[in-house]
């Protein structure tokens, strides 16, 4: 049976803001910027908007705050906080409210300030009492520790995770909108300095500003709009825990149970899949959530991505614009992941564009490794 | 009387010396972090056991920090002999040395002033 949210709602705008660098603006202007971008190119405006779902790192009450600056009045409101992965979820909470007819136009928006302004990861979030006293360094400890087991456990290398970064950074190279864009080799990523064994500084993401937008709507208007609407198929969340030491099985997420429930509700395959965008904020991350959304088998995602695989050139395409390891990681990268994978969709990627691309994943991920968020988008030949 | 939550008893008990871990008398599986129920069946009878002491080192990582602000430093989980997992920091060695598996012994130190669940390699 076909689920009933299967193709009934579709992003129809979307845009980017202070990617990079943005000295001197708050978050808020930076989120502004976004969501007037994703209006314009939807061919709306701010009073069309009914409702607005945002989460920012500093707001634990972020939609009441971003319809307050945008000077808005929406009839639903979502803040619901699992960490980057927010606003993959708010594709499933927008979904929910445009068909059950809660709202008629959704706004998804997100921005940060946090490289300019604080030079560092800015999080609400305090670390756990259990773990506090044992200083891990957060987040990466968590990841480090993660990914300390996977190697444990399936000998994967420091060097299969260096081919992750280099492989993002093979594909910011041509994007415009890409922050880091240097030659990056496996030896460059072994020899930089060691933050928190076994990662070092280039496996962990970028610190940079940035924000973005979506605009949705209900999939029976979806052609009205300028740009080809992008369907959105399957979504679905899982979580296993919201602090470290409560992960159940350091090398298994919860993207296990969520890419098997987006799967089965857009109704096809990890084969099916032209383009992955992965929420990659360490190297670890591409690795198990390409064996835990069945792209590979559990302990082989350091094998996979050798040899290119994931590259430029390479059978599969992840992180095509080169994630928040080289374009960019304002706190959240959650936004971007579907931000990519709708433009691939589209045809209007800014760095390189895939020819064809019908079905496109985006995968977030919050707290560390807690939250699982899997979507799959479609062009109009797919619902 | 009110009665002590599980997170104050277990961190009186710290600040005796003492390490007490909670089981479930209903599915009989040891629970870390102290809590109100029992987070593998639900169950709200729960009992207070001495812990053995003993356990292994389930995963670890080495955080590299500038010897002037104190050098690197270890943070690991622990998997007790009973078989919930902690986060704790296992002395007496170099920090990147501390592998997975490492049996370890627990004890009660301090960090910062405050007692803390510490481990040491177990000898011999």
């Amino acid at each position: 049976m076909v689920h009933e949210l299967r193709g009934k709602t579709a992003i129809v705008g979307l845009g980017i803001g202070g990617l990079g660098e943005a000295p001197g603006r708050t978050s808020y202007e930076i989120m502004t910027e976004s969501a007037l971008a994703a209006l314009k190119d939807a061919g709306l405006g701010l009073g069309d908007v009914d409702g607005l779902f945002c989460a920012m790192m500093e707001d634990s009450m972020s939609a009441l705050m971003a319809a307050e600056y945008l000077g808005i009045r929406p009839r639903h409101v979502d803040s619901t906080m699992t960490g980057g992965s927010s606003f993959v979820h708010y594709l499933t909470t927008a979904a929910m409210a445009l068909d059950a007819g809660l709202c008629d136009v959704a706004l998804i928006c997100y921005g940060s300030n946090q490289r300019t302004a604080a030079g560092k990861l800015v999080t609400a979030s305090r670390i756990p009492p259990y773990e506090e006293p044992y200083q891990p360094r957060y987040p990466i400890s968590a990841y480090a520790m993660a990914a300390a087991r996977h190697m444990h456990e399936y000998g994967t290398t420091r060097e299969q995770l260096a081919d992750v970064a280099v492989a993002a950074r093979a594909w910011a190279q041509p994007n415009p909108e890409a922050f880091e864009r240097g030659d990056l080799t496996r030896e460059d990523v072994l020899a930089s300095r060691m933050v928190s064994d076994p990662l070092s500084v280039r496996d962990c993401c970028l610190v940079t500003d940035g924000g973005g937008a979506l605009v949705l709507v209900r999939a029976d208007r979806a052609g009205d709009f300028p740009n080809a609407p992008v369907h959105l198929l399957g979504m679905a969340t899982d979580s296993t825990h919201r602090q470290i030491s409560q992960m159940p099985d350091f090398t298994v997420t919860a993207a296990r149970e969520s890419g098997k429930r987006a799967f089965d509700m857009a109704g096809v395959s990890p084969a099916d899949i032209d383009v992955l965008e992965l929420y990659d904020a360490f190297t670890i991350n591409t690795i198990l959530f390409l064996e835990d959304l069945g792209f590979c088998k559990k302990g082989e995602g350091g094998a996979f991505v050798e040899g290119g695989r994931i590259a430029p050139g390479g059978a599969l395409p992840v992180n095509t614009y080169g994630g928040g390891l080289s374009c960019t990681h304002p706190g959240m990268l959650g936004i971007f992941t579907v931000i990519e994978a709708a433009r691939q969709i589209r045809g209007d990627a800014p760095g390189i564009q895939l020819d064809g691309v019908e079905l496109a994943l985006a995968h977030g991920n919050g707290g560390v490794l807690s939250s699982q968020v899997t979507a799959i988008l479609g062009a109009a030949s797919t619902v | 009387m009110t009665e002590t939550g599980p997170d104050a008893t277990f961190r009186d008990g710290l600040k005796r010396g003492e390490i007490n871990l909670q089981k479930c008398r209903s599915c009989g599986q040891s629970i870390f972090f102290p809590r109100a129920l029992c987070p593998h069946c639900h169950g709200t009878d729960l009992e207070w056991q001495p812990i053995s002491g003993r356990g292994e080192v389930y995963t670890t990582t080495a955080v590299r920090r500038k010897p002037e602000r104190g050098g690197d430093y270890n943070v690991c989980m622990i998997e007790l002999a009973e078989g919930a997992r902690m986060m704790s920091r296992v002395d007496g060695i170099a920090p990147e040395q501390v592998t997975i598996g490492l049996a370890v012994d627990l004890f009660v130190g301090e960090i910062d002033g405050r007692a803390a669940v510490l481990c040491k390699p177990v000898e011999g």
